[in-house]
Formats: structure tokens, C-alpha cells, sequence
């Protein structure tokens, strides 16, 4: 079976932002694989060395820097890649039928999507792409185990952790939790860069943006930073207590 | 109309809906507003919902006794449809993120994720929503004849009820087969308030030491401040609390007015799940540590020393 796995690439979330013409300018800063998408990237491996016969393929959309974030889910073991090239950056629900186009023509069985996208604090990408190709989904998976064609595992609804069960094909969407992703050892990365990357243009898809972003700006509360030595604890409890409630009037 | 989808557990209607329906008041887009109460057993539901709304339309029946994505995005989709309504308003709770996209899809809409603030411009809709781990703001627009939008808990004011009730229509939704069948449920409860309704918070990382130490001084500390209970990330993949108690980015949201981080060095992860509460308060031995950038009150001292002071100081 073909397993798709869905690899992003975004600001690492250790650097500062900075916008530039209305946009989050990446010029400059280091983008990494998304940390949700190196879950599935992960888990596909590990289903594969479950004894599942699988050929792993991650599909990125996206500028032509994207092919790093490609090498990284190569690196780790993906067999091969597919980069949709773009600069426009589409919407989820516009995404989502690339996603599905891709998957369809691969015969993919299988759909691996980060639970929620660093850059677009997102959480629908895998519901659209299974509603696409009318497939049933698990989101917030922490536990995964497929066979005979059935997948069971663990995921977070609304105020409790279920277990579940559902038939192939299918869209899970990963968290944190659900794997520990591997380093890509130094012969990996070295095999990896013989890996096939196809490469095709999002104008052959026939979508078009639905969302327009029309205004961004980086939200900074200035923060008091009253901070105390606590060298002298009962000083410094009395401190902290006395600002709590007699100035920031938050507690009693 | 202006579609509401009502959400509710155990028969009781929550917290969102009210929130709905004034962010559906104020969107300055013309219709009715229609909520719709999908569930088994809603009755009680339903005639809340009548108190903020124009109209209601119920589904109380047996197959939908468990919530489903399948199943919920296939209800709203026909309603939309069938009722003609431009704007479908979905609460961003978890089941919420999860079948919304799949409506969208089902009608061709833009998914407008999460918003704080959304109001018609002219002929577009526009809103406001986080995006980059929480630490941009964007304005998101949209001139599609219909949108699905899902509203971040807590970002409108309650509806207040009117005194007579809108009218309620039972309705026949034509509902696909479950796929996913959930085969067991744990559910996490607490006898303290919920995290992401507390207005004060008092969270622990790896800084407490141990489980021991987590008990003792988060919970010391909220017990004597009435306050929810939260946990890094660490905390949780250490086995020392349960995920429901987690806060960032792949745990919850809070915004409360009191966020106490104790012993929390403050990763990017952690703090876009709080970066938004109203005073920060920290406390940890490391005086370079992240979290002192973002604090308004703050202790630098051993957490095993300080917060055992603090309640003392509280109980004075």
C-alpha cells in the first residue's frame, strides 16, 4: 500500500518573526519540517517496520525551498517526494484538493497530516483532504496500529481520550505524543539525496485561493516585568502577593 | 440566515452557543439567525437555544446520540443548503475544528479558522484570527457567497437570553453511515474548575521536580487560589499529569487573567498557549530563562522555597 505523508515547512519557532509588504517574512530565518508533520512522517516509518508492506511518499506544497523540508522526511526514510510548486499561499480547504489530486493518482490509502500547522495555527487540513476523497478521519491520534486493512488506535475529542477503529483508506492526523521522530543518520541523508523528487506546478490543479490575508501584524503585550530576587523567600512571597493583589488586582 | 450549529454534552447546552449567537448578532450580515441542535435527548437543549435565537431546527434522534465528523459535517451541510445561509458559525472546540473543514468542502466555502472578531465590510466578510504559534495577528477576508467560520471560545461576550422563546422545527437529515467507530472512552475529570474557564491558572513544568513536588506546589498553590491547574508539555510526556492538564501548542489555549508558570523555563510551544493572559506571573531559579521576558510579576528563586512562601503569605 501507498502511504501519504503531508510535510510543511515553517519558521523555527525558537527565531523572531518579522513581516514585510503584509506578509511573515521568511527571508533569512531557518525553516524547518513542521514538528506535527514529522509525527506522520515518523509513524508511517513505524508502521512500515510493523511488518506493513508500505512505499511511503511525502508531498509537499509550496515554494521550491520546500524540497529541504522534503529531504528531512526523505532523510528520515520516505522512499520518494512530490513538491507541488507555488509561491501563492492557498488556503487549507484550497489546499486540501491538491492534496487529494496527488492522492488519488498515487493510489494512496493511507493520508498522514500534522494535527495543526505551525505557521497557520491551523487544525483543518486532514478533515478537508479525507472530506475531498470522501474517507473517514481520526484526528489528535496519540496511538496508531493498522491491520488487515483496519486501523485502531487513540485520539483526543472534546473532553476524553477515545480509542477507535476504521477501515482503509483513510486521513489520521498526528500530535504530539504519538511517536518520538527519529534523527536522519548520516548514510540516510547521504542515500537520501539520490531519492526521487517530482516536481509539478499548482497551476495544473485547477484551484484557486479562497481566503485572502488582507493584514498581519505581530501581537507583542508589554509585559510589566516586575521581577523580585527571591533570596530572601518570605520578602519575596510578601512582594509578589502584595503586587497581585493590590496592583494587578487579580487575586483577593 | 446565519447558521449556528449548537453544541451541547450530556443534554446540557454549553458555553459556546451563547458566544455564537452574539458573534452572529454582530455580524452585521442580514437574516435570521438559526440555530441548529443536533444530539439525542436535546429537548432541553433545543429550548435554550431558543432564548438567543431567531428559529431553531433540532435532530434529536437516536443516531446522533454520538458525536461524529461524518455524521455532524453531513447534518450542517444539508441545513445550510436546504435554509440557503451565507454565514454557518461553529464553535473551535476540538469536534468543532473537525468537522468544520469537512462542511466547507461539502460547500465549496472558505473555512474561516478560530476567529476572535468577524464582521461584514461591505460584500466580503473579514476576521481576525491568530496564526505562527499565536504570536501574529491576521486579518482574513473573504467575498464567497457562503462562509464557514469557527469562533475561538471565549472571544465574544455571552448572548443574553430573551424572555420568549423562537420557534422550533424537528428536522430529517439524510445521514451517511459511522466509519469511525470509537471503541472506548476515557474521560479525564477533575473536582476543579475547567482550565480554559479558570480566571486564574497555576501551571508547573519540569522546574517542580517531581509528581511529588507537582502536587504539593501546583496544587498547593491552586487550591488556595481557587484556581485551574495547568502543565507543560514535559510535565505530561513525563507521565507526571494528564493531557488534559496541557497547555500549548499541541494542549490547550488559556487566556485567563492570572497565569502563574512555576518552574517553566517558557519554549515557544508553551507560551503560544498562554501569551495571551492578561498579567503573567513567573516564577523560576534560572533569572535568564525565557518565560521572565513575557512576565509581568516575577520571583527568580528555587520554586520548592518560593510558592510553599506564597501560600503562606495567602493564608495571612
Amino acid at each position: 500500500m501507498r502511504v501519504l505523508t503531508i510535510v510543511r515547512q515553517v519558521p523555527d519557532s525558537e527565531e523572531s518573526l518579522k513581516i514585510t509588504d503584509g506578509r511573515v517574512d521568511h527571508s533569512g530565518r531557518k525553516l524547518v519540517l513542521d514538528t506535527m508533520d514529522e509525527y506522520g512522517v515518523e509513524e508511517a516509518l513505524r508502521l512500515r517496520e510493523s511488518g506493513v508492506q508500505a512505499e511511503i511518499i511525502a508531498l509537499a506544497v509550496g515554494p521550491p525551498q520546500v524540497e529541504e523540508a522534503l529531504r528531512t522526511a526523505l532523510a528520515m526514510g520516505a522512499d520518494r517526494a512530490v513538491l507541488v510548486e507555488t509561491e501563492i499561499a492557498l488556503d487549507v480547504i484550497s489546499l486540501s484538493s491538491v492534496v487529494a489530486q496527488i492522492a488519488a493518482s498515487e493510489q494512496a490509502e493511507l493520508i498522514l497530516c500534522g494535527g495543526q500547522q505551525a505557521d497557520w495555527d491551523s487544525h483543518a487540513l486532514g478533515a478537508a483532504i479525507a472530506e475531498r476523497l470522501d474517507w473517514p478521519q481520526a484526528t489528535w491520534t496519540s496511538a496508531l496500529t493498522l491491520k488487515d486493512h483496519r486501523i485502531t488506535g487513540v485520539h483526543d475529542a472534546d473532553d476524553a481520550s477515545e480509542s477507535f477503529e476504521m477501515p482503509l483508506p483513510a486521513v489520521v492526523t498526528t500530535q504530539q505524543g504519538l511517536n518520538e521522530p527519529r534523527y536522519p543518520t548520516l548514510p540516510n541523508i547521504m542515500r537520501s539525496r539520490k531519492k526521487e523528487i517530482r516536481r509539478e506546478q499548482l497551476e495544473t490543479f485547477g484551484v484557486t485561493a479562497k481566503l485572502r490575508v488582507v493584514g498581519v501584524e505581530i501581537q507583542v503585550k508589554e509585559r510589566l516585568k516586575k521581577i523580585v530576587d527571591g533570596k530572601d523567600v518570605a520578602e519575596a512571597a510578601e512582594m509578589l502577593v502584595n503586587w497581585l493583589r493590590e496592583e494587578a488586582r487579580v487575586i483577593a | 440566515m446565519i447558521l449556528m450549529v449548537v453544541e451541547n454534552s450530556g443534554g446540557k447546552i454549553s458555553k459556546s452557543a451563547y458566544e455564537l449567537a452574539s458573534a452572529a448578532r454582530q455580524l452585521g450580515r442580514e437574516g435570521d439567525v438559526v440555530a441548529l441542535v443536533l444530539g439525542s435527548a436535546v429537548g432541553s437543549v433545543a429550548a435554550q437555544a431558543a432564548l438567543i435565537a431567531d428559529q431553531v431546527l433540532v435532530a434529536d434522534t437516536s443516531s446522533l446520540g454520538q458525536y461524529d465528523a461524518e455524521l455532524w459535517a453531513a447534518a450542517v451541510a444539508q441545513i445550510a443548503r436546504e435554509g440557503g445561509a451565507h454565514t454557518i458559525l461553529i464553535a473551535a472546540s476540538r469536534s468543532g475544528r473537525e468537522y468544520s473543514p469537512r462542511v466547507a468542502v461539502k460547500l465549496d466555502a472558505p473555512l474561516l479558522e478560530d476567529v476572535f472578531t468577524l464582521e461584514a465590510v461591505g460584500g466580503a466578510l473579514q476576521a481576525e484570527r491568530y496564526s505562527f504559534l499565536n504570536r501574529v495577528t491576521e486579518r482574513i477576508e473573504t467575498d464567497a457567497p457562503v462562509a464557514v467560520v469557527t469562533v475561538k471560545p471565549g472571544a465574544f461576550a455571552a448572548a443574553r437570553p430573551a424572555s420568549t422563546p423562537a420557534e422550533q422545527f424537528d428536522v430529517d437529515l439524510e445521514l451517511p453511515a459511522r466509519r469511525l467507530a470509537i471503541t472506548g472512552r476515557t474521560t479525564q475529570k477533575s473536582e476543579r474548575i475547567s482550565l480554559t474557564e479558570a480566571e486564574i491558572v497555576v501551571s508547573g513544568g519540569r522546574g517542580v521536580g517531581s509528581p511529588q513536588g507537582f502536587t504539593e506546589l501546583i496544587e498547593g498553590l491552586a487550591d488556595q487560589l481557587g484556581a485551574a491547574v495547568a502543565a507543560t508539555r514535559a510535565v505530561v510526556d513525563a507521565g507526571w499529569r494528564p493531557y488534559s492538564e496541557q497547555v500549548g501548542q499541541t494542549g490547550k489555549t488559556v487566556q485567563p487573567k492570572a497565569y502563574i508558570a512555576v518552574g517553566i523555563s517558557g519554549a515557544v510551544q508553551h507560551l503560544s498557549g498562554m501569551n495571551k493572559s492578561a498579567v503573567i506571573v513567573s516564577i523560576n531559579k534560572d533569572a535568564d530563562a525565557p518565560i521572565f521576558k513575557i512576565t509581568d510579576y516575577g520571583v527568580v528563586g528555587d520554586v520548592k522555597q518560593v510558592v510553599p512562601a506564597i501560600i503562606r503569605e495567602l493564608r495571612k
